[in-house]
């Protein structure tokens, strides 16, 4: 019984009780059939394809951060949240910067080289 | 009223810095495996901007159309998922101290995480033996590749970790050293399974359209 009390002291902290394992695991499943069925069903119209994938996919993210790795702004999860999200800022620098820089250089640079290796593998 | 907040102050720092004794060793060693999970987010995304780059180069090789198959993935996908969901099982019975009931949720998710690993290296295997499609026919499928074995590579460590802890529960019992090292294996684990998730977005079901 001391144990049973000892956990739900704790329940609120950063341990997660079954019920929220329960409930992030079963949002977690619905999420990721959604995006799944979003491709494989073809019952999406085909401009909504992408834009579905990347608002599941956010979702799904934020579900598993909440309710499996338990990140929240408590007092004792800030120091992780602020680290993390300090982590987003840089992950969009990287992937947003690549992209871009790449883009661009395919854009103004790469094209006729691209044009003929296709036309030379072809 | 200055004497009633200073008590009152007192009365806060007491409390918080009894709460920072008590969990002290627990919680920065957590903070610093964050700090260390959070580089290791930073090795994928540079992966996945590899990948975002050079998706579509693929040198007249196949791409990802014709690669990928969604129900395998889907099935992948599931087994990590669900040993996600037995990890954290495991880990309510350690914060109740049923020790008994910990190994078997660790060896529940090893099982779904050796599925999940299995599953990957037949994939791997089937791409280069039947399909050709090794890291070097394209730098669409050397990102892939590259992006794909590390997240597995990941997911293999994870499994040889939960052995070494199912060992430690089974001869140390639930101290603190143990549950500290679960904990942090926990955010790992589940660390994993947020990496696949866009794995399975940004690769899987954007390659196929």
């Amino acid at each position: 019984m001391g144990q049973h009390g000892h956990s739900v002291a704790h329940k609120h902290n950063a341990h997660g009780s079954l019920k929220t394992y329960v409930v992030g695991f079963a949002l977690s499943l619905i999420l990721t059939v959604l995006s799944f069925a979003c491709v494989m069903s073809g019952a999406v119209p085909q401009h909504l394809v992408m834009p579905g994938i990347v608002v599941f996919c956010i979702a799904q993210l934020l579900v598993q951060l909440a309710f499996f790795l338990h990140m929240s702004v408590a007092p004792g999860q800030r120091d992780n949240l602020s680290i993390g999200v300090f982590t987003l800022l840089i992950i969009a620098i990287i992937v947003v910067g690549s992209l871009w820089v790449m883009h661009n250089m395919n854009l103004y640079m790469m094209h006729p080289v691209t044009q003929s290796m296709s036309s030379s593998i072809g | 009223m200055s004497t009633a907040i200073t008590a009152n102050h007192g009365v806060v720092a007491h409390g918080g810095a009894h709460d920072h004794e008590h969990h002290d060793d627990g919680s920065k060693t957590l903070l610093g495996f964050w700090i260390y999970l959070m580089s290791d987010c930073l090795i994928f995304s540079g992966l996945f901007a590899t990948f975002a780059a050079l998706g579509h180069a693929t040198a007249g090789g196949p791409s990802g159309k014709e690669l990928f198959d969604l129900k395998y993935v889907f099935g992948e996908t599931m087994l990590l998922l669900i040993s996600s969901f037995t990890f954290g099982l495991a880990m309510l019975n350690m914060h109740a101290g049923q020790r008994n009931k910990v190994i078997a949720w660790l060896f529940v998710t090893f099982l779904f995480g050796a599925g999940f690993v299995g599953m990957e290296i037949h994939e791997f295997h089937n791409l280069i033996v039947f399909e050709h499609a090794g890291p070097d026919r394209s730098a669409f499928l050397s990102a892939y590749f590259g992006l794909v074995g590390t997240h597995g590579l990941h997911v293999t460590c994870g499994l040889i970790w939960l052995l070494a802890m199912m060992h430690m529960v089974g001869k140390f019992g639930l101290n603190d050293t143990v549950q500290r090292r679960l904990s942090c294996l926990s955010l790992f684990w589940h660390f994993l399974d947020l990496v696949w998730i866009c794995v399975f977005s940004f690769v899987y079901l954007m390659g196929v359209l």
